[in-house]
């Protein structure tokens, strides 16, 4: 749900190593994000309706998650796919690390990328020259696998 | 002479429904707190009803420090936003200990998922009230009226009029087989006069039957009030 950048790279990755994936997003042009080749499904709906979730055949999916801008959104979605819909494995982007905490307490799996991302802004701009603040951001890159 | 000490209740959203509310409840005298995002609707709402208002944003921990949530006694999400009336209510709750909270319900297909979480205790749905007053005002109603819900317990209020081709017409309480834990907890004839039911107690055609019943049983007890006589065949 949301396909934003963060949204649309997550679903061509997991698309791209064989899974099956619907990306939802209420607005059409979200869909640019994807690459043209993303073999999976696109359905623009709002996440916060339990009517499109049924649709889309939430009931049905292993796993989904939420990374829209809006933390309430994100958490709200999460909830009813895990609360009403029964999917397994929930995950959402929360930006307000208290909020993100929270959640993380009641059982959801959130993350934060605003912590992790000071972090690394923080180490970029403390590199004593470009090139050493570029080999950081290889590095960054090469821990995530990507 | 001790007075009971003044409750304090804070309001998420200034909009019509906030604005509303923190008016009776000053009128009341209640300790009342409006939270509302919105710089131009707090200063509205500042503007009539006084410095009653924090703005902010209602979801956020640091807001609800500076609004000294943790001496609340209640708080009523009341945006028009569905999720954000949610997260106002799991903040309260999780990280303020906030004893009671209600939420307004934009959508009525979100009401039954709000009630299912530990961090709602009401939840308030204006369309789902109105689409109870006009199913209630329709002459036969052919189905079983839910009137209220007992958190917690599972249980229900449910009202049902009793149909002239009804089996139970005519039997008195003690001889009518009702579902597992449920009750009949008051019969209202058609002239409006209520009777608290005893076991000989009969039913007559055009009866309010007012009954407890668990939610999953809502059918069978339809079933056993509502349905003709099964056919006898020999």
């Amino acid at each position: 749900m949301g396909c934003g950048r963060v949204g649309a790279t997550l679903a061509a990755e997991l698309s791209n190593e064989g899974n099956s994936v619907l990306v939802l997003d209420t607005d059409p042009s979200a869909f640019r994000f994807l690459p043209e080749d993303f073999a999976g499904q696109t359905f623009v709906g709002n996440g916060l309706d339990m009517d499109v979730l049924e649709r889309i055949g939430l009931r049905e999916a292993d796993a989904f998650v939420s990374a829209t801008r809006g933390d309430n959104r994100n958490v709200m979605a999460a909830q009813m796919a895990k609360h009403v819909f029964g999917v397994k494995v929930v995950a959402s982007r929360v930006f307000d690390p208290l909020r993100e905490e929270m959640y993380r307490n009641m059982g959801l799996r959130t993350i934060n990328p605003t912590r992790v991302q000071a972090k690394r802004l923080k180490k970029v701009v403390e590199a004593p020259s470009d090139e050493a603040a570029n080999d950081i951001v290889a590095e960054f890159m090469r821990q995530e696998g990507g | 002479m001790s007075k009971a000490p003044r409750m304090y209740i804070i309001i998420v959203g200034g909009g019509k429904v906030g604005f509303h509310l923190a008016k009776e409840l000053v009128e009341a005298s209640y300790e009342v707190l409006v939270i509302e995002q919105d710089p131009v609707q707090a200063r509205a709402v500042a503007d009539d009803l006084g410095d009653i208002v924090l703005e902010g944003d209602g979801c956020e921990a640091s807001v609800h420090e500076k609004a000294g949530t943790r001496r609340a006694n209640m708080l009523l999400a009341v945006t028009g936003d569905d999720e954000d009336n949610l997260v106002a209510c799991q903040v309260a709750k999780q990280l303020f200990n906030v004893e009671r909270t209600v939420a307004r319900i934009n959508n009525p297909k979100n009401e039954a998922f709000f009630r299912r979480l530990d961090e709602v205790d009401i939840t308030v749905s204006a369309t789902s009230a109105i689409m109870a007053h006009i199913e209630q005002g329709l002459p036969t109603t052919h189905h079983l009226i839910q009137l209220l819900e007992l958190k917690g317990s599972g249980l229900e209020l449910v009202e049902v009029r009793i149909p002239e081709e009804s089996r139970v017409v005519g039997q008195s309480i003690k001889g009518i087989l009702l579902p597992y834990q449920s009750m009949i907890c008051l019969v209202v004839g058609p002239d409006g006069q209520p009777k608290v039911p005893a076991p000989d107690t009969v039913i007559y055609a055009d009866d309010e039957v007012i009954a407890v019943t668990l939610h999953e049983s809502e059918e069978q007890l339809r079933e056993a009030l509502m349905a003709p006589p099964p056919v006898r065949s020999f």
